[in-house]
């Protein structure tokens, strides 16, 4: 669905990513997601009486690398601001924030939707807090709080209104999480929210220069929601106007069973933050020796190893594209390269086919692979020094999967080793056509079709063991002959 | 026992002409004579006082204590209810806090009682949430002053100056905001001190205004004071705030003589509004501290006539914000029967808070506000550099600083409970070391028709030690900070 | 500038404080008395100086990445024995409504 003729969608989004780190942005407490109740609620993040806070040197060191990674400006010196509203699982009425002085600004980031790259601007990116969680299952009526994630270090990531539609809005997204997964500043798990984003949308009549007025969507936590959330928007808004009212500045929520989203209740009263520098925090300064001691720290950024794996492994784009997406995958692969001394594309066939079908058929990731690198190399060495074929390869694999163990002990149990004796081969193909003189002759008169009936059977005759290559040639030898 | 200064009693106790729990039941059994007449106490810790003193006579028997490793080993000491203390209630002066047990013990009790084995006799009443200068504003009803049971103390640290005036104890900690110490201290004939900002960790002392805010201490003597602070002062990486530089021995250089101090007399500081007795035994101090060797010079302190209103938008924006945590959820004052969140939120902090905190969470809030953040809040900031510009440049001349603490001696209970703005101008000569985070001192200097008049001293950043030394060689040659009230003799 | 009945009730709504109805007028009364104070502030030139949010010129300090206060259940039991209202280790509040 794309945005209607006349009319032009502007979108900007507001991404909160949390922050790897084992303990909270301003205190001792674990991070660790899953723990019961309030048991990682300590004394700072209760907010009790006469604590103060102190910021975690982690979390500054990973803002700092995502600005880098964003090519924007690193404020050196920057402060934390006080944003206050009352809300249960805010513990102090206030979230400490970065207000006029964030960390990071003017970045960005290169997309690209279908054949065409577009910048897409990165106002800011500011250190602050996560708040907890409300639990509105029924405790007779009332609302259970959690404090377990409040403090959890988060940058938002806020986008220049530069988005023009829903499929955009979504490559930006996946393009940030790839980028923060891959600077393991965040684990990017969304069904976890530790990468959260909020949808600013607006819609104006195509040739108009003013913004109209938007709406917010609040954590819309899938990428599929992101696209729902927003197309549904545009069309809200458009229907809005069209039927002569207005838009409301105001938060909605997406409701993922009916895709539509409804104006949030609790957000009705007018919000004034009342932001102030936090008088319990001082400036926080990052020397440009700090900088580039950091930045010597940031990895292989997705864009340039993509270009590398094209240009090292003559890889198409489309290949590189695919293994560079996720850091774990970009790595297993190099790993494998390196291992099997196999060549690269075929490395590159096996990892992004074989081995990315089978995880996903087993609802596995990267870092759950029933096959590690080291085995996979294993294999692909045996089809490199010729002990396999590509085809008999696809059983090893699948035993390997099923965990009976590496391809050497697989390729010795199952008697899987290649037949490259061409003797053998010739008597088998002596065998076949001994046993099917009709299909001969037609071949001899023109049915050239048939060439593949005879590599079947032969492969079949040998259980799939003999070389392919030798079948081939041998075969075309006999036959014509 | 009570007339003894602390670095006699630590020596009586190494001598064991007194063990700490003699002394702990000495100070105990006063508390439970004297303190209806000045509610000075909101929680008396005797069971507790007991069992420390105790401890602390089994280490003072290994031969442990004196000044250079445990200046307070088996010293009484009361703690104004503001710094949290575990397992005892933490009020705050607060109504809101009523229900408060401190999971936790700010740096300070950490520091004096479980590191240095100084015995807590109890927390003391206040001005709630520090938000006053007569101790008027306590959830917990007024305190007396000694010297005249129908006058204030001073606030807000009135329960801290009232006990230790009336030999209660021995020394009281006690915050200063605005003056908090040093009013109290110079209206109940005391010694106060508040530290340079960061020199004492703000680590679970209940937040005010958290710029503003300095521990410190109300003593008997300057020697009394740097024997207590110097155990409380130090770097704490719990706050952020607090200064990592060596503390200086404040106790070793009591003794220096001060010949040749350069004293500064802000005349801004001696305009009219000063009273007539204050002002006269303040000129006699001066005079008794030039025969000391100092010379006196007049200076000016141009921007300190805008103190009290730079103080009045910094500390209550400050306070809104740090007052927004009571919420009824986690802890403190719950309103019942509430059926909606917002309910519960305005009902409980409605009920919880007195009305002055409320007036200051109200014009905190309105400060900050959309509109007038930049007219009230940016504006008093950009003053207050003026102010401590004013300072800087004072200090390029001059050691400390010398004026009157407050304007006149303690007024009477409700004498100015109507009237806020009354009430704040009595900090007007406190306020501005506040503002520049330096370190100032109250010492007695002399009566008014019985009731002691405080002379103030300001130093320059990190400067304690020779305020508390200045202040010492004065008591050498004086003895009004060794009078005790009659009714509490 | 005196600040009206209004202005206390929106205020105070923001400080989500419930106000007995007796003391609106009072402390409209009171807090332009000490705004009027404030006011002095307007007339001073302040072209020239930095807003001073903290008196001692110094940079925020670095904690490292160490879990230093782990919680559990026992220290949970500790924060929510002083707790109003908590069940199956949550705190309790009225029903939210997003």
């Amino acid at each position: 669905m794309s945005v209607p003729a006349g009319w032009e969608a502007v979108i900007g989004l507001e991404v909160h990513c949390q922050l790897l780190t084992q303990s909270k942005i301003f205190s001792g407490a674990a991070t660790a997601y899953g723990a019961a109740p309030n048991t990682q609620a300590d004394a700072v993040t209760l907010g009790l009486p006469g604590v103060l806070p102190v910021l975690n040197a982690a979390a500054l060191e990973m803002a700092v690398k995502f600005g880098l990674a964003i090519d924007a400006q690193i404020a050196e010196r920057c402060v934390f601001a006080r944003k206050h509203y009352f809300y249960p699982d805010l513990p102090k009425g206030y979230q400490i924030s970065q207000y006029e002085q964030p960390i990071v600004s003017k970045g960005h980031l290169d997309i690209e939707v279908g054949e065409k790259v577009q910048r897409i601007g990165i106002t800011r990116a500011h250190m602050e807090e996560d708040a907890g969680k409300s639990l509105h299952e029924n405790f007779s009526g009332q609302t259970g709080i959690d404090l377990n994630r409040a403090g959890t270090p988060l940058i938002e990531i806020v986008s220049e209104p530069d988005l023009r539609n829903a499929q955009e809005a979504v490559a930006y997204l996946k393009k940030l999480h790839q980028l923060v997964v891959y600077l393991a500043i965040c684990d990017g798990n969304m069904q976890e929210g530790s990468f959260r984003c909020d949808a600013n949308v607006s819609v104006r009549r195509a040739g108009e220069s003013k913004f109209g007025t938007r709406t917010e969507t609040k954590n819309v936590n899938s990428f599929r929601y992101v696209e729902k959330a927003i197309e549904y928007e545009i069309q809200r808004q458009i229907g809005v106007l069209e039927s002569g009212g207005k838009i409301v500045q105001e938060t909605r929520l997406f409701n993922p069973d009916t895709g539509e989203t409804r104006a949030m209740r609790s957000k009705e009263e007018a919000m004034d933050y009342r932001y102030f520098p936090d008088p319990d925090l001082l400036p926080v300064v990052v020397t440009k020796a700090d900088v580039e001691r950091i930045r010597a720290t940031l990895p292989e950024l997705p864009e340039a190893r993509k270009a590398r794996f094209e240009s090292q492994y003559g890889l198409p784009a489309y290949d590189a594209g695919v293994l560079t997406g996720e850091r774990a995958l970009a790595d297993y692969y190099e790993s494998v390269v390196k291992a099997s001394g196999a060549d690269p594309k075929l490395c590159a066939n096996w990892v992004s086919t074989d081995l990315l079908g089978a995880l996903n058929k087993l609802g596995r990731d990267m870092a759950t692979s029933p096959v590690s690198a080291e085995a996979l190399a294993g294999m692909l060495r045996r089809i490199a020094d010729k002990t396999i074929s590509g085809k008999i390869a696809k059983e090893v694999f699948e035993a390997m999967l099923a965990g009976e163990g590496g391809a050497d002990e697989i390729i010795k149990a199952k008697g899987l080793v290649q037949i490259t004796d061409e003797g053998a081969i010739l008597r088998a193909i002596d065998e076949v056509m001994a046993r099917s003189p009709d299909n001969v002759a037609a071949y001899r008169a023109g049915k050239d079709k048939l060439f593949g009936f005879f590599v079947g059977q032969v492969m079949k005759a040998t259980q799939g063991k003999a070389n392919p290559e030798a079948v081939n040639r041998l075969l075309k030898q006999k036959l014509t002959a | 026992m009570h007339t003894l200064s602390i670095r006699q009693l630590s020596e009586g106790l190494r001598a064991r002409k007194f063990s700490a729990r003699e002394l702990t039941q000495h100070f105990l059994k006063r508390i439970e004579q004297h303190d209806k007449k000045l509610n000075s106490f909101i929680t008396v810790t005797a069971e507790r006082a007991l069992t420390q003193a105790d401890a602390a006579d089994a280490r003072l028997a290994k031969g442990e204590g004196g000044p250079l490793t445990a200046p307070l080993l088996g010293i009484p000491l009361a703690q104004k209810d503001i710094f949290c203390t575990r397992g005892v209630k933490t009020s705050c002066g607060s109504k809101m806090l009523d229900t408060f047990v401190a999971p936790y013990d700010a740096t300070v009790v950490r520091r004096l009682h479980r590191d240095a084995g100084a015995v807590l006799l109890g927390k003391c009443n206040m001005d709630e949430f520090a938000m006053g200068s007569s101790s008027e504003t306590s959830g917990y009803g007024p305190v007396k002053n000694p010297w005249d049971l129908t006058r204030v103390p001073g606030g807000s640290s009135g329960g801290s100056a009232a006990c230790v005036a009336a030999g209660l104890a021995p020394a009281a900690t006690a915050t200063d905001t605005g003056g908090s110490v040093r009013q109290p201290a110079a209206l109940t004939g005391l010694t106060g001190i508040k530290p340079t900002y960061g020199r004492v960790s703000r680590y679970g002392m209940v937040a005010f205004a958290s710029s503003l805010d300095q521990a410190g201490v109300i003593a008997r003597s300057a020697e009394d004071a740097a024997w207590v602070l110097q155990v409380m002062a130090g770097f704490d990486p719990l706050d952020s705030t607090s200064v990592d530089r060596p503390v200086d021995n404040w106790i070793g250089s009591l003794d220096r003589p001060i010949e040749g101090l350069k004293i500064g007399l802000p005349k801004e500081y001696f305009a009219e509004g000063l009273a007539a007795g204050p002002r006269r035994c303040i000129e006699a101090a001066v005079a008794e501290l030039k025969k000391l060797g100092a010379t006196v010079r007049e200076i000016s302190l141009p921007h300190s006539p805008l103190s009290v209103p730079t103080y009045y938008v910094v500390a209550p924006a400050e306070a809104s914000s740090n007052l927004a945590r009571y919420d009824g959820v986690r802890y403190g004052h719950r309103a019942a029967d509430v059926q909606t969140l917002e309910e519960l939120y305005k009902r409980s902090r409605g009920e919880g808070f007195g009305a002055e905190v409320q007036r200051r969470i109200m014009m905190g809030t309105y400060v900050l506000s959309h509109g007038y953040y930049d007219a009230y809040y940016l504006k008093a900031q950009k003053v207050r550099k003026l102010i401590y510009e004013d300072f800087r440049r004072a200090f390029e001349t001059v050691d400390v600083v010398l004026g009157p603490t407050a304007t006149d001696v303690a007024f009477k209970l409700g004498a100015k409970t109507d009237d806020p703005v009354a009430m704040y101008l009595n900090d007007i000569y406190t306020i501005a070391a506040n503002l520049a985070g330096i370190p100032a001192l109250s010492l007695p200097c002399g009566f008014v028709e019985g009731l002691p008049v405080g002379l103030q001293l300001m130093g320059n950043f990190f400067d304690e030690g020779r305020l508390l030394n200045v202040a010492h060689q004065y008591q050498r040659v004086t003895d009004w900070h060794a009078r005790l009230p009659g009714a509490f003799t | 500038m005196p600040i009206t009945a209004d202005q206390i009730r929106q205020v105070a709504q923001l400080a989500r404080l419930e106000l007995e109805s007796g003391r609106i007028e009072k402390y409209a009364h009171e807090l332009s008395s000490i705004l009027e104070l404030a006011d002095r502030l307007s007339r001073i030139d302040t072209t020239q100086a930095q807003a001073l949010a903290h008196p001692l010129d110094r940079v925020q300090a670095l904690r490292p990445d160490a879990v230093t206060d782990p919680v559990g259940e026992a220290g949970r039991a500790t924060f929510q024995s002083i707790a109003p209202a908590v069940r199956d280790g949550l705190y309790l509040v009225p029903k939210v409504i997003e």
